[in-house]
């Protein structure tokens, strides 16, 4: 992914290797950002980029690491230009590590243009506002905490839960109703184990979506240091699949956590001041110029949309990845290790969860004109139900009134048949619907305070 | 302040504009150039070939250190930095109204005119229509003696505003020529002020540096209820014009919302509404709805009288920081014009958080968390701008500000929600169990504050009812009784409480869920105008009062908490506004049937 520079002046004044970082002097005409090649003692390559220009000095990050950098043969030549990534349609079906290079022994893209990889933000008076409700087949989701075209809605899981294979799920079954569009999945992996990245190449596989796919791997034994370029390498491409080839991209970012970890690696090496718990103050701004690059943009047909994968270290979601993503993003899916232990699958819990981008996303001619409501009719007697759940480990079942038992079963038969469904189960957005009128018939009627009567006169069973 | 605002004025004109130094080091936003001996603090400069703008932000001999407000990647050391003599200032006339712009000012149409759908670096658009032509209307004559804040006459800007072009801060004089009514670009001289020997000509426009406070005469204390159609602010935590009001609250917690709402229904003259740091989507939101939401008071859309800043999280970061100065300049321009200003700032943790970013980039020494030690008293500063004036001119006007703090981990005691509530008069503590239950607005009743309460009392007591006060306090008292009582049900469950604490939690559950919820979705519930709410809970807190008086006639707890009337509660507030007084009524004397039938059978 980089130019031939064979003519440019080569630098062998390295003054300093420490961490991910080494530092060259007696250089001039060096911009911020630039890429740079480093040549090894050993005669073999890496690539790496200035954190910090001076008139004589840069600060250089190396992509693959210093091991085997010394401060005596070792030269670094500049190459000119920031970090580009060659974009075309040939992308599809193709598959690249972390610096751009193509690893699937297929022959080189010819790019229709090489694009910086930090792109630019989209002007907010350009952006098209997102309302396409997104079927994603999972009864939690759709009913609840609705996705919809151009929307970043991130996964907040946590080790040992099954977030890949809800993501593979919503790849498989994501559509938006009454349409047939271009659609295009950019998977991008950052220090996953090849072993999670071979599930999702293989169920793309299995449905055919792989040859729709572009593929960013960086996997858990690559450096790490790439990890912090892999996801923007796959936003380019999703941009320009998305806003110049009119595709509707489904983004996938796993697991961001790693990434903000090469992050603080970087920010320890460079010994900046750190913020909360060791990562860099700029840690907000450093994600939302990842996450803001999902959207949708006025006159034109594509979208990004995005999910990003993160877990959160000890479940804890006040953890500063989970927190200033969640400030980021347009809401959260939150996995529950509670309803993973009760055996529900998938065990994602309303309880924390949200999309912020559902109201506009819902409703007549988009789902159905009772969504609204009976979404939140759901949350609240879900959220009684487990209230009464902590009194009567207390107090007993028999201390409660009929009432109260009424929102226990409830909350029972919530979590057993509206949370959990299979695998391969699609519903669709009606049969959702249905499922909860059906489950709210189990507390009393009158306590449909949420609902509006027309609603309650039109679709309550019986 | 107002020598110091002078001072910055004056030196726009003076030579030191032009002069070049040379960039010595770039690491992200903050950059160093030497041979800048003579450049001043917060002075603006052109950095590097395409020009980025950036402010002086430390000085060292005749090295500068500038945080610029655009993206540095491919600067190079070597490149020029070129002064341009002002502080960050904004441009202030007709046609500020309805406009979105960056946060240094800079309108996103233009910009998207220029670069098209992406922002790129270098674009130089000015934030105003030096060609567009204003009908002007002259209030003034030849004779007439005038200073500092005196109308000369007025443009109609929007259909609801009127913009008034005032004499600048620093003049005074005769009028020695004013023009006709007519059509006027705001370059055109409208009128020349003869001051001693020394003559000026005066334009609709005029500029003010961002960081430092339009003048005033006076603060007076607020008194005014600020209405913003929200029961749970307007009946417990009112927020006066000319107020402060902090909305602290974890991710998902709804301060987005709730600031829209403000925006949307508080009765401010002008709104500004700066999105610092905040989601893309949220400013198109904005954009989109407001041209089609109609304003309650005039019937017109609320665009007409919003002003909108949007420096989006993934824009330049140190435009962010800029965004917020350059966001209540604005307002307090219009306060000038003697009008009632809100501006919502969301969020002013992410404008912390650009403090903090550039400070560590400085190396400067860290206070809590990482943020500098000024932290405190830079947004004690920025809040010390809001107020109900006298101004200059003879006039009152206020500007109300409401910020959103993002807490980190929704931890009240980080920093900057500390160091704000130590300033801010009114406190609307978001919480996330509230937010889990699907209560909204998630304003947790008893954590939040208003310190405006007696001040407002009598705006209460004047337009809707003197007795207010009263039942907001037995409002109050009921729902902290509640607390209380669930604590023991926690342990006991409810049957071992007594039977009118069993129904207190039954009336309690009535104000919390009927009243203190509000649904901003709702065509009808998003607004509730204060009589409206007055009688809402005159008739819920009747409900306690009769029903606590039918215990002691020994009527049971179930046959109350069966009542049909808790239904009919429950939807009061979907009446719309031309039925409710009627509809009011009758649910209030069907409750007091049901009440006279239980206490007699």
């Amino acid at each position: 992914m980089v130019e031939d520079i064979s003519k440019r002046t080569e630098y062998r004044n390295v003054v300093e290797v420490s961490g991910p970082l080494m530092v060259v002097e007696g250089i001039s005409d060096v911009a911020y950002n630039e890429i740079a090649k480093i040549k090894l003692p050993s005669g073999e390559e890496r690539l790496g980029q200035v954190l910090e220009a001076r008139s004589n000095r840069a600060i250089i990050q190396v992509f693959a690491g210093t091991r085997g950098l010394d401060t005596d043969q070792t030269s670094v030549q500049f190459t000119g230009e920031v970090m580009k990534f060659g974009v075309s349609r040939e992308l599809l079906g193709r598959v690249f590590n972390g610096i751009g290079e193509p690893i699937d022994d297929s022959p080189d893209i010819i790019p229709e243009e090489r694009r910086d990889i930090n792109g630019d933000p989209i002007n907010p008076s350009a952006r098209e506002f997102p309302r396409e409700f997104i079927q994603t087949g999972l009864s939690t989701i759709d009913g609840m905490f609705t996705l919809v075209r151009g929307q970043k809605l991130p996964m907040f899981s946590a080790s040992g839960l099954p977030h890949n294979n809800v993501a593979a799920q919503i790849a498989r079954q994501a559509k938006v109703l009454g349409e047939e569009e271009e659609f295009a999945v950019v998977f991008c992996a950052m220090g996953i184990t090849s072993e999670e990245a071979n599930f999702f190449i293989n169920d793309f596989e299995r449905t055919g979506a792989l040859e729709r796919a572009v593929l960013f791997l960086n996997l858990a034994d690559d450096p790490a240091i790439e990890r912090t370029i892999i996801p923007r390498l796959a936003l380019t491409a999703a941009e320009y699949l998305a806003f110049d080839e009119g595709m509707q991209v489904l983004v996938i970012l796993s697991d961001m956590t790693n990434y903000c970890e090469a992050l603080r690696e970087i920010a320890a090496a460079r010994e900046e001041v750190p913020g909360r718990r060791g990562y860099p103050g700029y840690l907000y701004t450093d994600l939302a110029s990842i996450y803001e690059r999902a959207g949708r943009i006025l006159n034109r047909e594509g979208s990004i949309t995005m999910i990003p994968i993160l877990t959160m270290p000890d479940d804890d979601i006040t953890h500063p990845i989970p927190d200033l993503t969640g400030y980021i993003t347009e809401g959260q899916i939150v996995f529950s290790r509670e309803l993973h232990r009760k055996g529900i699958r998938p065990p994602i819990t309303p309880d924390g969860s949200l999309s912020r981008l559902m109201q506009q996303g819902i409703g007549e001619e988009r789902t159905r004109e009772d969504h609204s409501d009976v979404s939140n009719q759901l949350y609240a007697a879900y959220a009684e139900g487990n209230e009464l759940r902590d009194l009567v480990a207390v107090v007993g079942e028999e201390a409660l009134s009929e009432r109260d038992r009424t929102y226990l079963k409830f909350a029972e038969e919530f979590e057993e048949r509206f949370i959990a469904q299979g695998g391969d189960e699609d519903r669709s957005i009606d049969e959702t619907l249905d499922l909860a009128w059906e489950l709210l018939t189990i507390i009393p009627k009158r306590d449909l305070k949420r609902i509006d009567e027309r609603f309650i006169d039109k679709y309550y069973p019986g | 302040m107002i020598n110091e605002a002078e001072e910055s004025i004056k030196k726009i004109s003076k030579p030191k504009k032009g002069e070049e130094g040379n960039i010595i080091k770039v690491a992200g936003p903050v950059v160093q150039a030497e041979n800048l001996r003579g450049a001043e603090m917060y002075e603006v400069v052109h950095v590097g070939e395409e020009g980025l703008i950036g402010e002086v932000i430390e000085l060292e001999e005749d090295v500068a250190t500038i945080q610029v407000y655009e993206e540095t990647g491919g600067v190079k050391p070597g490149e020029k930095v070129v002064r341009t003599g002002e502080p960050l200032s904004v441009e202030l006339g007709p046609g500020l109204i309805t406009e979105i712009y960056d946060g240094i000012q800079r309108p996103l149409d233009m910009i998207k005119d220029e670069t098209g759908d992406f922002i790129k670096r270098g674009v130089d658009v000015s934030p105003l229509e030096h060609e567009k032509k204003w009908e002007f209307k002259p209030s003034v004559d030849k004779g007439d003696d005038v200073s500092t804040g005196d109308i000369l006459g007025t443009v109609q800007e929007t259909n609801v505003v009127e913009h008034k072009v005032m004499i600048p801060p620093d003049k005074e004089g005769t009028v020695k020529e004013i023009v006709d009514q007519g059509e006027y670009t705001i370059d055109d001289t409208i009128a020349v002020i003869e001051d001693d020997d020394k003559e000026f000509e005066i334009t609709m426009v005029q500029r003010w540096p961002v960081r430092i406070g339009r003048p005033i005469a006076d603060k007076k204390a607020p008194g005014e209820l600020l209405i913003t159609g929200q029961r749970v602010l307007d009946t417990f935590f009112p927020l006066a014009k000319g107020g402060t009001a902090a909305i602290p609250g974890g991710f998902g917690t709804g301060k987005t919302v709730i600031q829209h709402q403000l925006a949307k229904w508080s009765d401010a003259d002008i709104v500004v509404y700066v999105g610092c740091g905040e989601r893309g989507n949220e400013m198109t939101e904005v954009l989109r709805d407001f041209p089609e939401l109609e304003d309650p008071r005039t019937g017109e859309p609320l665009m007409k009288r919003t002003i909108l800043i949007a420096n989006t999280s993934n824009m330049p970061v140190a435009a962010r920081e800029a965004s917020v100065y350059s966001g209540i300049t604005l307002a307090e321009y219009y306060r000038d014009m003697g009008y009632n200003v809100a501006l919502m700032a969301d969020s002013t943790s992410r404008w912390a958080e650009a403090l903090r970013e550039i400070s560590g980039r400085l190396e400067e020494m860290p206070g809590e968390e990482g943020y500098p030690a000024y932290l405190a008293s830079e947004l004690a500063a920025f809040y010390e701008r809001a107020g109900i004036c006298e101004l200059h001119g003879g006039r009152e006007g206020s500007v109300s500000v409401i910020g959103a703090v993002s807490p980190s981990g929704g931890d009240f005691s980080e920093p900057v929600t500390q160091n704000t509530l130590r300033i801010v008069q009114v406190f609307w503590a978001l919480d996330t169990e509230l937010r889990n239950k699907r209560h909204f607005p998630a304003i947790n009743w008893l954590k939040s504050y208003s310190l405006y309460l007696d001040q407002v009392a009598e705006w209460w007591g004047d337009n809707v009812n003197e007795n207010w006060h009263t039942l907001r306090r037995e409002g109050m008292k009921l729902l902290e009784k509640e607390d209380e009582l669930q604590e023991i049900v926690q342990l006991v469950g409810p049957d071992a409480l007594p039977r009118s604490d069993q129904f207190a939690l039954q009336a309690a559950r009535v104000l919390r869920e009927d009243f203190l919820q509000q649904n901003a979705f709702h065509d009808v519930d998003t607004y509730c105008e204060p009589e409206k709410q007055f009688r809402m809970l005159q008739i819920m807190m009747e409900f306690h009062d009769r029903g606590m008086k039918a215990l002691e006639e020994d009527v049971k707890v179930d046959d109350l908490a069966d009542m049909e009337v808790l239904e009919k509660l429950s939807r009061m507030s979907n009446v719309p506004s031309d039925k409710w007084e009627e509809k009011y009524g009758d649910i209030e004397m069907h409750m007091n049937k049901e009440f006279d039938e239980l206490m007699e059978g």
